[in-house]
């Protein structure tokens, strides 16, 4: 498999990344190569192996449902970068 | 600069002896600091006021007697990943270059319990993704041992700020070698604890099957003492381990009479520097001198460790960094006039080129089409990896290697090649993706004057073991003791 610069443009709409037109070409180049090592792993006979997501045995992780205060609203907000009456603000979603 | 080279248990009594203050020990690490940062760079952010009214108030503790907390007046560095309420934490990372934390990390908590007191927090690469410290998007931060060379990273400015004797301890963080490489590079002490021992709250997550919080000192014995003060379950953290916490630092008993090492013949393959194995291999002399005894072992899956896990790696990090939207906190681009171009304009304005690179490879190994041939190949391969350590420990205590290929690289050397950088990892990765614990530990200087690190990995849960024989190993060389000169 290749990358084409046609891919990396797909691949970066989405992961919400602008690219450079120079980016576009190094990255292209870059993950060619990153990825071309990695089919290092087909050389791996991987049939019935199943795969680790977590390497520690941990189960499903319960606790009591119990109500307790939440962050107040004012540090919530100390970090945002435009806020109006306790609420994050963002430019139109729809035109 | 003497004070620093005590170990915990003398300043603690001399501490009680009132011989010195806490305010002494914040002295001396601000005079220090002020000797040596201009030329380390290990600092983003220095926490003087802070510091001081800390330790103002531990001294007021100390005089009205009382119990003292673990790590009483210790002044100690942070990786600047680790959240600190009301103190800046940037990730070395444009996007973050003005975020201030709403709540502490739990290890900061406990730092907090154990009564330490922070400097400041500590340069990185940008999220923890390098290995080197060039990536911070601030400064890049100098190896103490020789200004043209790096410190490793991610954890270079930990690793810095330890070796040039800024702060007492410091911590850091380990995805695939961030903690024990930059140890190694800067001649300190370096301990990756298993995953899960201890909490990842507040550690801004850069893969989090990998991430580990571990200490940065400058012999074995603190490292103990830092471990004890930070791990144990956690609410917050659903990953964190509800295992018994032993006594780390009674485990510390300089016996290894016994002690089964396992040597992986393929840690010492292409690209180990004949003065990295020389040096790892006279460690064994000293471990055999002691009564131990060590085997050649194979761990087959070695070479497929890289290639899992930036696969795996990248992939967990494209999802973790999709929080970084500019919407909550951290930069906001001024050009947008709509919510796309928020995410995109802030994004792209907001994450330096190796971040960048890989949420692209990340996004790709996790995109339709593409998920079964990278990233569920990548869990399977991981899965053959863990099994190898498994078979080698069910008949040995401890598996030894170098930390690095080589000593530190000098700044510029490899930051056009990510592929070649990635490789410099490949004896820490395969740790990771097994989840054991392990440390590096000074065995010696290369002919370049540059330290060596020695790699002592063990099972899950056995951080005690590793302590043991690290400590051992201390006790009858003197490695440890060699400071860079500044």
């Amino acid at each position: 498999m290749s990358i084409s610069v046609q891919d990396v443009e797909h691949v970066a709409k989405l992961a919400r990344l602008k690219l450079s037109d120079q980016e576009k070409e190094q990255f292209t180049v870059q993950l060619n190569a990153i990825l071309k090592y990695a089919e290092k792993l087909n050389e791996l006979d991987t049939e019935g192996v199943p795969p680790t997501s977590h390497v520690i045995p941990i189960a499903n992780v319960m606790r009591e449902d119990v109500v307790r205060e939440s962050l107040p609203l004012d540090k919530v907000m100390r970090n945002a970068p435009e806020e109006e009456d306790g609420q994050f603000k963002v430019p139109a979603v729809l035109e | 600069m003497g004070l620093f080279d005590s170990k915990l248990s003398e300043i603690h009594n001399r501490l009680h002896a009132r011989d010195i203050s806490v305010t002494d020990l914040v002295d001396a690490s601000f005079a220090r600091i002020a000797e040596v940062e201009e030329r380390v760079k290990a600092f983003l952010t220095l926490d003087e006021e802070g510091a001081r009214r800390t330790a103002a108030e531990l001294d007021k503790q100390l005089a009205a007697g009382g119990e003292r907390g673990l790590l009483f007046g210790l002044p100690a560095g942070l990786k600047d990943n680790i959240v600190t309420e009301g103190l800046r934490t940037t990730c070395a990372s444009r996007f973050l270059g003005n975020y201030d934390p709403i709540y502490d990390a739990t290890v900061v908590r406990k730092l907090k319990d154990a009564q330490s007191v922070t400097i400041g927090k500590l340069n990185m690469d940008e999220f923890a993704m390098g290995g080197s410290n060039e990536n911070s998007a601030f400064h890049a931060t100098r190896n103490p041992w020789n200004a043209d060379y790096v410190p490793g990273g991610s954890s270079g400015g930990s690793a810095a700020a330890v070796a040039a004797g800024e702060v007492y301890f410091a911590l850091g963080s380990d995805t695939g070698g961030s903690i024990r490489q930059p140890a190694a590079y800067c001649g300190v002490v370096g301990l990756k604890p298993t995953y899960g021992l201890v909490s990842r709250f507040g550690l801004v997550a850069f893969a989090s099957s990998l991430d580990q919080i571990g200490p940065l000192t400058k012999n074995v014995e603190d490292a103990a003492y830092v471990l004890q003060a930070i791990a144990g379950h956690d609410e917050r953290d659903s990953t964190s381990a509800q295992v018994r916490i032993p006594d780390y630092i009674s485990a510390l008993t300089g016996d290894v009479k016994g002690l089964r090492i396992a040597v992986p013949k393929e840690y010492f393959g292409e690209g180990v520097s004949s003065e990295v194995k020389s040096a790892v291999q006279a460690s064994l002399k000293v471990f055999e001198s002691l009564g131990a005894t060590w085997e050649e072992v194979s761990l087959p899956h070695t070479e497929y460790a890289v290639a899992t896990y930036y696969l795996l790696a990248s992939s967990e990090a494209s999802s973790n960094l999709a929080r970084y939207d500019g919407v909550r906190y951290g930069v906001r681009s001024s050009d947008a006039d709509n919510l796309l171009d928020v995410y995109l304009n802030s994004r792209s304005e907001g994450f330096g080129p190796e971040v960048k690179r890989r949420i692209m490879l990340g996004t790709y190994a996790l995109s339709s089409g593409y998920y079964d041939a990278y990233y569920l190949k990548a869990q399977k391969v991981r899965t053959l990896i863990k099994r190898d350590f498994d078979q080698v420990f069910e008949n040995y205590d401890l598996i030894l290697s170098p930390t690095a290929p080589t000593t530190a690289f000098k700044l510029g050397e490899q930051v056009d090649d990510p592929l070649t950088m990635y490789l410099n990892d490949i004896l820490t990765i395969p740790v990771n993706l097994a989840g054991i614990p392990a440390i590096s530990i000074p065995c010696g200087l290369a002919s370049n004057g540059l330290p060596i690190g020695l790699q002592l990995m063990g099972r899950a849960f056995d951080e005690s073991t590793v302590l043991r024989a690290a400590h051992a190993f201390e006790q009858h060389t003197d490695h440890h003791k060699l400071r860079p000169q500044l």
